[in-house]
């Protein structure tokens, strides 16, 4: 095969980008990949990485006030926010060039470059480096340009004093106080990592919940212990205008039965969702499908181009790194002709919010639960009923699970609390086998553990909860 | 010296067997004891132990073989250094009848036709068929009252998961609510059968017994050529002589069917020709002794325990041979041997208890004939011109008429008929 011909493209060098790479590459096809700036995307270099890294030394950072509690004392505490940054910078740029390592350990040829569709079957490359524009062509061409910030019509991210995620998370200094508009993950991530340094933090929600797609149940308790914490939630809000005065932004915010509250911040953090990368691509010359700033694709991500497909954060929601991952997967062994490519299940993806409280959930919540008119038993769980939650001190948390009454189904877990990111893959594990309520309850959690509130909550829905 | 294997006699009266699985395959070695193949006869299927030690050099007879003669060569054993050149001169010698594996038949009470014993020959694992499904699928099957076995699974190594269970249930509407009047345009050859206000019903597996007992009466209802001869006995010099006898001794207490059982014996020893067989292949089968099947009614089925050389014994040993029989066919686990209901060369069926007035039973192959006894009544007949009274009871007669022709068969009957009517006749 020529040089510039290959058996996959794939435009996009994030977890779905890459993932796909690999997975064609083990395959036995000859594979191309094409980033214009680092492997990794945004879940590597400007997401879910930096940010958990970010987050744990807030966590740690938190835990220095109740060192007392533990039976420890300490005093001239400093907190170096260079180093802070610079860890997650670390992190990112380790994970970064692990990518490329992977990316030359599956014999994937990778270019720096910027692609666009420009013919059937091919993409023109153009070089960051001032090279001159190469063309190569596959039969199978795979989007994975990712995301960016959505913004607002009002409110325009300068870098300065109007951020967005990046921004955010490459701050210079403590500020000393300010605005999330958006109450979703990316938002509460931020006040919690904020709040935790110290700032003032205040959130305005469009929506009556905070943490809108979570169940009620839980935006309800993660709302209780942010505003014990000090964090202001404003909720059917929204900002009308901002303006920015001698380095500080002062905020209208205007809520939905008509009272009106005027805040003075030093940044104001735009954290109200994203859009798919899909311009600028060549889309326009071809078949291929959008809405809503995303591409449209079906369960195989193929979209209404043959030969043509999308995954990950370009194509419709939820926007998730193992999603765009699984995607990338099934999309390349339905490719190669492979029978067990198996498309992504939606209620089968987790999502996790690595605030403080964590949050972890999959499936259905149980609005939807009842809205799709199921009969639902639920069985919830306390972390203060839990034994090793008293003794690492985190007794603040919930495990909640939604079961069909008729065929015992696990519908939907829903958890907060410290440590659930790492225990909500049981829920998955158990959810993707089908699980129902039986085979939960006679899995054998060891304990003293967290994980034991999964089975508690299980038993609880069916009125056997032991502890409690 | 090669060793023959060689289609074993389950019971005294097995005459062919299917081969039903073999357990080894060609070029395994075998030691003493292990398991060669499944012999399955019509009611009960067992296991054949080798004796010998060497290597299973060929099967002759292969899985699914019916109808093999006993003693017919099924497969040849080589000694230690022998080829397979040396096969064809096989010594003789019979599989071990696997007394464990008789005694484990006994007690689930059942055989495994061979339909049902999975031919193992192109799947990797020698396990029994499982069905995979998700446990939320198992479940979601069963509210549906589904069989599992006839959903296909979308799932992981054709695991059966819920979406599969979802579209079983909606074909299923789907198929009652067709609007038939619209013909469907379809390029497919296959039209679907469509139901429409298909009543509820609840589906359930049946036992192994069940699914024999459907098997050979269906066979019988197909293979064998019935006709039916009625005839209608006076009974109260029977039931007299009954009452006199039992209150003689406590010892026995006699029954109408006891009665009736001898009575069959010495017709069949009068006319001999009803007490054959139609085998295959044209050939007429005479037994030399009269063995009768009596048919019994259990939990779950029927059987029909076998009083062995009927014709030589009387009332009293009738009495009690069936009375036991019958008491250990309704234990649980079934307490006969498969030489206790095998064989037989005629059949009597009683549902005289139930009121039914009189029924044509079905044959059992390879019987020529079967008896169904109706409820003795009092009904009114006809006596030198005048209306009178006797208490009557009905004996049809099915029979193969491969075997015995409409003559005999009625000969048979009226000879029955006079020793049921003159009891007495029955000391002779």
């Amino acid at each position: 095969m020529p040089d510039d011909s290959f058996d996959i493209i794939v435009v996009g060098g994030g977890p779905g980008g890459y993932v796909a790479a690999i997975r064609a590459a083990q395959l036995g096809l000859k594979t191309a990949i094409i980033e214009k700036e680092s492997l990794g995307g945004v879940c590597l270099n400007w997401g879910c990485i930096p940010t958990k890294t970010l987050l744990r030394s807030a966590e740690i950072r938190h835990s220095l006030e109740r060192l007392d509690e533990f039976g420890i004392s300490a005093t001239n505490i400093k907190i170096d926010l260079e180093k802070i940054v610079a860890r997650s910078r670390a992190v990112a740029n380790q994970l970064s060039n692990g990518i490329k390592h992977l990316m030359k350990k599956n014999k994937i040829t990778v270019f720096n470059a910027h692609a666009k569709i420009s013919g059937k079957n091919t993409l023109t490359m153009n070089f960051n480096d001032g090279n001159k524009d190469q063309i190569i062509s596959s039969p199978n061409i795979i989007l994975a340009t990712g995301a960016r910030p959505k913004e607002l019509p009002n409110i325009k991210p300068d870098g300065k004093n109007v951020w967005t995620y990046k921004h955010a998370m490459l701050p210079k200094k403590i500020p000393s106080s300010i605005l999330i508009v958006g109450s979703g993950a990316i938002g509460m991530e931020f006040a919690s990592f904020y709040r935790d340094l110290g700032t003032d933090v205040t959130v305005v929600e469009l929506l009556e919940q905070i943490l809108p797609a979570e169940d009620r149940d839980i935006s309800d308790f993660a709302a209780k212990i942010f505003e014990k914490e000090g964090i202001k939630l404003l909720v059917n809000s929204q900002v009308n205008t901002i303006e920015i005065k001698k380095n500080k932004v002062h905020a209208n915010i205007e809520s939905n039965n008509g009272g009106n509250i005027h805040k003075v911040i030093d940044h104001v953090i735009l954290a109200v969702g994203i859009v798919g990368n899909v311009e600028n691509l060549g889309l326009e010359n071809t078949k291929v499908l959008t809405e809503n700033g995303h591409i449209i694709t079906n369960e195989f991500s193929s979209t209404a181009e043959t030969g043509i497909y999308a995954i990950g954060d370009v194509t419709a929601p939820p926007w998730l790194a193992h999603k765009a991952s699984h995607e990338a997967v099934a999309c390349v062994e339905n490719i190669a002709g492979l029978k067990k490519a198996h498309p992504v299940e939606k209620d089968s993806i987790p999502a996790c919010t690595y605030c403080r409280p964590q949050i972890a959930s999959i499936g259905l919540t149980e609005a939807a639960a009842i809205n799709l008119g199921h009969k639902i038993r639920i069985g919830k769980f306390p972390f203060s009923g839990n034994g090793k939650a008293l003794s690492i001190g985190e007794t603040k948390g919930l495990v909640k699970t939604i079961f069909d009454k008729d065929t015992g189904e696990l519908l939907g877990a829903h958890m907060i609390g410290a440590e659930v990111t790492e225990l909500i893959h049981g829920f998955a594990i158990a959810k993707n086998l089908e699980t129902t309520e039986t085979e939960l309850m006679q899995t054998i959690f060891p304990h003293p553990t967290l994980s034991e509130m999964i089975h508690e909550s299980v038993l609880d829905a069916y009125d056997q909860v032991i502890h409690m | 010296m090669p060793i023959n294997i060689l289609m074993p006699a389950l019971s005294p009266t097995m005459t062919e067997g299917n081969v039903a699985n073999w357990l080894k395959n060609e070029g395994d070695s075998i030691s003493p004891g292990d398991l060669l193949c499944e012999i399955e006869t019509d009611k009960a299927t067992m296991e054949v132990e080798s004796v010998d030690e060497g290597i299973l050099g060929k099967i002759v007879i292969p899985t699914g073989t019916e109808n093999v003669e006993v003693n017919t060569v099924i497969g040849i054993i080589l000694e230690e250094g022998e080829e397979a050149s040396d096969l064809g001169l096989g010594k003789t010698t019979e599989g071990k009848k696997d007394e464990h594996s008789e005694k484990k038949l006994n007690q689930e009470k059942t055989s495994i036709p061979s339909e049902l014993v999975t031919t193992n020959n192109n799947r990797d694992d020698n396990m029994v068929e499982r069905i995979l499904a998700s446990p939320l699928a198992k479940r979601m099957a069963k509210q549906a009252n589904l069989d599992l076995a006839n959903i296909s699974g979308s799932g992981p190594n054709g695991r059966i998961v819920k979406k599969d269970i979802e579209r079983a249930i909606s074909d299923n509407l789907t198929l009652q609510t067709l609007d038939v009047t619209k013909p469907e345009h379809t390029d497919d050859h296959d039209v679907p059968v469509l139901e429409y206000n298909t009543p509820q019903y609840q589906d359930t597996k049946v036992s192994n017994m069940r699914k024999v007992i459907a098997s050979r009466l269906q066979e019988s209802k197909q293979q064998v050529p019935h006709f039916y001869l009625t005839i209608d006995c006076e009974v109260d010099e029977l039931l007299k002589t009954r009452k006199e006898l039992n209150l003689l001794s406590e010892n026995y207490n006699l029954s109408v069917n006891d009665f009736i059982i001898r009575a069959c014996a010495i017709a069949l020893r009068k006319v001999p020709e009803c007490n054959a067989s139609w085998i295959n292949g044209g050939v007429y089968r005479q037994y030399s002794t009269i063995d009768i099947s009596v048919a019994v009614s259990i939990e779950d089925g029927l059987i029909t325990p076998v009083i062995k050389n009927a014709d030589n014994l009387g009332l009293e040993n009738i009495s009690k041979t069936i009375s036991n029989l019958a008491k250990r066919a309704r234990e649980k686990p079934m307490g006969l041997s498969p030489e206790e209901y095998q064989g037989g060369s005629f059949s009597i069926s009683n549902l005289g208890m139930f009121g039914i007035k009189e029924f044509k039973a079905i044959i059992n192959p390879p019987q020529a004939m079967i008896l169904a006894v109706g409820e003795a009544s009092q009904r009114p007949i006809v006596k030198d011109g005048a209306l009178a009274v006797a208490t009557v009871m009905s004996c049809s007669l099915s029979v193969d008429h491969r075997v015995v022709d409409g003559a005999t068969a009625a000969n048979f009957l009226e000879v029955l008929k006079n020793l049921i009517e003159e009891p007495l006749t029955m000391l002779l």
